[in-house]
């Protein structure tokens, strides 16, 4: 196990290496200037290439990307063309946001869809199952800058029950933070529940038909015990590999849904960096996301061994 | 049998809770305003950048030697009086007394200095007065001269100028920071109406100004950007919140009291909200602008620039990107309706979309077909419509008129660029000036003919220039009138841009916020709430 668990960290190295070229050389290569951007709209092209001498932007690529990897590897992620901040102090602020909508988004996913799926196999064909495989598809569907205009039209403006948009850091107010969060992580979450649930039935009917679950049955179990003891943890590794590949759907539908609802986390900091060209901070945002996937994908293969004692590393 | 209805209930319950949660009012905070800016601060520094966000930012902390009023007119502001020699080579300003930095020190005249030469470092209107400027000298602590090689007409209008760059005054140690350099975020120190509360300060959430205590405000009501700025509120936050649905829905749920430019499209829906009312604060508006590139075919040729000129009608512009007729002027003057400089002089045959007349002229001037590449913004709602008509009209006229769409910045970037067209360049886009920046010839920058010194576009006009430096010396108003018509007439001959239409931009406010200043830029003292 330990073996595996160095291998797969070891291996993070080169995808790392992959990421960091190919952010690198698309920035240089997309078209804007962050030099202009900054100047503003009544800069001069002499005030323009000032500052794109002050940003080391006239520096040929292959030395503005030396020194980037140079200072990453001392632990130097460089600073934010825009703010007067390095950008490991802007990513510092901005992670709380995102990981508590993506902690509210994965807690309240996998408790709503893991059940509903279980009940849509154990009912199939039955009205309820119709409507969990109808609610996939249009989950899946629609788009979640869309359910959140949706939600805050209904709960927001309409019955007043939570706040439009904004973020209180959860040490500030618990109250307000949570209200603050309910909007944000339903929005997220449809989609994510449309997926989870999909997957939770499929894999749980493909067991229901299993020998060994009618031999429960025929031992006298309740309809409880075979469907959590038997059928749910045999179909749990095709949920859980799910569940890891939506964290990247998660880490998109962030930088759509902090933006719809105001929140200050990083996917709007991406966005942000993005359009005003910050490149120091896409990169280094790109390469935490790449990281963050990665090893939730390695937490994900060593929890199968918690459910399928066969699978070993 | 498990019960999963049971399991669905404790859901549900756990979702009452959440709903019971956000029954919770945000706090309700006394004479705090919260608005939602045109974009979030990103930069303190308002010399280091032409953005309008860090000009507003400037107003909020900083103070300005002279200010323009209601009436355009250039007023003392940090300044108590002030004397001119006669033979108009010697300036003598004398600060107010009691003006003071946030951090209690006494502003002096040789921060004013400081001030002034780093702010002219980067203006492109500071480096035409500094070309007449002889020196400076700190008379006593509260005052300074300004010496001048030659009598120069625009200092006031210059130290007053109320838009990008702005001369804001700032302590000697900030104002000698390197002007290419931002300054610190601790050298953030002003003698304006706010301080800026740094440890509040979170890039991407909200930006906050106190009252600044030590203010003095003058004695005069608040007029324009001049006159007292007396602020009644204790706290101004400026809230990021780049979605516009969001920032109405949030204006509609009293989560924030105004938002600074809400989308044209949302302004019927904002009207119809009887807690929210529509303010123009700045009546001059807006004013769109056709800029050529004037190093390459076919625009090296001011007779073809000339002729797009006779082919442009500015009312397709203005319902294609504003609509409502109650947001938009047609308005031929160059330097902007409702000014002392506006006119229509010499611009009687163009911008009247005569398609006929502008085929004519350009076969006389020998347009031999070369596409015009005309970059079209694609992601800022107020000009994404433009080049699409621009382009319609060009070629009832007879251009070949290849329009390539892109987002905002990459314009930005591609703009500075003196590429060929064929080769990564340009020959055309559209843009927006805030008219507070296009007032006279010298300010506004589209005029610069200076070739290589000029802003992107590079146009290249002797007598445009000539002009332009005798209106920056001219120091009697209707002499400076004559000059500005003269200019006028020259740039309809060899246009360096075109406007295409003046447009409003109105802030969206609850009822309860009153007091807002008509002024070219959002300002918050004379501010109260309800």
């Amino acid at each position: 196990m330990f073996d595996f668990i160095a291998r797969r960290l070891v291996a993070i190295v080169p995808v790392l290496a992959v990421v960091a070229v190919f952010v690198f050389l698309m920035l240089r290569l997309t078209p804007g200037d962050p030099a202009a951007v900054i100047a503003g709209d009544n800069a001069t092209s002499d005030q323009i290439a000032d500052i794109r001498e002050k940003l080391g932007l006239n520096q040929p690529i292959w030395q503005q990307f030396g020194i980037w990897i140079g200072n990453i590897l001392q632990g130097n992620f460089g600073e934010s063309f825009f703010f007067k901040k390095t950008v490991a102090e802007l990513i510092a602020q901005r992670v709380e946001p995102t990981l508590a909508l993506a902690l509210c988004t994965l807690v309240f996913a996998v408790c709503l869809a893991v059940p509903i799926g279980v009940l849509a196999a154990y009912r199939q064909g039955s009205v309820f199952d119709k409507a969990v495989m109808a609610f996939s598809v249009l989950g899946f569907s629609v788009p979640g800058f869309v359910i959140g205009y949706c939600l805050i039209y209904i709960f927001a403006i309409e019955l007043g029950w939570l706040p439009v948009q904004g973020y209180v850091r959860i040490g500030v107010d618990f109250g307000r933070f949570a209200e603050r969060m309910v909007l944000p992580s339903l929005t997220l979450s449809v989609g994510f529940i449309a997926l989870i649930a999909r997957i939770t039935r499929a894999s749980v009917l493909e067991v229901l038909n299993e020998d060994y679950i009618r031999t429960a049955r025929a031992k006298g179990l309740s309809n409880r015990v075979v469907l959590m003891r038997h059928a749910l943890r045999n179909a749990a590794v095709p949920i859980l590999t799910v569940i890891g590949l939506g964290i990247a759907i998660l880490m998109g539908g962030a930088v759509v849904t902090e933006s719809v609802f105001g929140l200050p986390g990083l996917g709007r900091l991406t966005v942000e960096a993005v359009l005003s060209r910050d490149f120091p901070t896409i990169q280094t945002v790109i390469l935490l996301f790449s990281v963050v996937y990665v090893v939730i994908n390695l937490l994900i293969d060593i929890s199968y061994t918690l459910f399928d004692p066969r699978i070993r590393y | 049998m498990y019960d999963f209805r049971k399991s669905v209930a404790a859901l549900v319950t756990a979702a009452s809770v959440g709903g019971l949660l956000g029954a919770i009012p945000a706090g309700a905070q006394a004479q705090t305003l919260k608005v939602v800016m045109h974009s979030d601060v990103k930069i303190l520094d308002p010399i280091w950048t032409t953005a309008y966000i860090q000009r507003n930012f400037g107003y909020m902390v900083w103070d300005t030697l002279f200010a323009y009023d209601e009436k355009f007119a250039s007023k003392p502001q940090m300044v108590e009086k002030y004397d001119v020699s006669a033979d108009k080579l010697t300036w003598t300003f004398t600060l107010r007394d009691g003006l003071v930095w946030s951090n209690g020190s006494p502003v002096t005249g040789e921060d004013c200095i400081a001030s002034i030469k780093r702010w002219a470092a980067r203006d492109s209107m500071g480096q035409k007065m500094m070309a007449s400027v002889a020196g400076f000298e700190a008379v006593d602590a509260k005052t300074f001269k300004m010496k001048m090689k030659e009598p120069y007409g625009l200092v006031l209008e210059s130290l007053g100028k109320p838009s990008s760059n702005v001369p804001f005054m700032m302590p000697k140690k900030t104002a000698e920071t390197d002007p290419m350099q931002q300054i610190k975020v601790e050298d953030v120190i002003g003698s304006g109406p706010f301080t800026f509360k740094a440890d509040e300060w979170k890039p991407g959430e909200k930006i906050v100004f106190l009252k600044n205590t030590k203010y003095k405000p003058r004695s005069e009501p608040a007029s324009g950007l001049a006159g007292g700025k007396v602020v009644k509120l204790d706290r101004v936050e400026w809230i990021a919140m780049p979605d516009v649905q969001t920032q109405v829905a949030a204006l509609e749920n009293g989560e924030i009291d105004m938002i600074e430019s809400p989308g044209h499209d949302l302004l019927p829906l904002l009207a119809k909200n009887k807690d929210i009312k529509l303010f123009s604060a700045n009546p001059l508006g807006n004013q769109y602008a056709f800029r050529f590139n004037s190093l390459f075919k076919p625009f090296d040729n001011p007779k073809i620039r000339h002729a797009v000129m006779v082919a442009f009608g500015q009312e397709d512009f203005l319902k294609a990107t504003i609509g409502d007729p109650k947001w938009y002027k047609v308005c031929k003057a160059p330097f902007v309706c409702g000014t002392p400089l506006a006119s229509d002089a010499g611009m009687a045959d163009v911008l009247n979309q005569n398609a006929a007349k502008a085929k004519e002229l350009l076969k006389e001037a020998g347009y031999d077909g070369t596409p015009v590449v005309l970059m079209q913004s694609t992601d800022l709602q107020v000009l994404t419509n433009l080049a699409p008509v621009a382009k319609a009209q060009m070629e009832a006229a007879g251009f070949k008129v290849d329009m390539q769409s892109m987002d905002w910045q990459t314009l930005v970037g591609r703009r500075a660029k003196k590429d060929p067209p064929d080769k990564g360049g340009w020959n055309a886009f559209l843009t927006s000036w805030v008219a507070a920046d296009i007032l006279n010839p010298v300010m506004a920058g589209f005029f610069n003919a200076s070739c290589d010194k000029a802003m992107f576009g590079w146009p290249c006009d002797e007598q445009i220039e000539k002009l332009r430096d005798a209106f920056s010396k001219e120091t009697d108003p209707a002499k400076q009138k004559e000059i500005a018509m003269a200019l006028q007439k020259r740039w309809v001959e060899a246009p360096t841009h075109i406007n295409v239409g003046q447009w409003y931009a109105p802030m969206a406010m609850r009822t309860t916020v009153e007091g807002m200043m008509v002024a070219p830029a959002p300002v918050f003292w004379n501010v109260s709430k309800k």
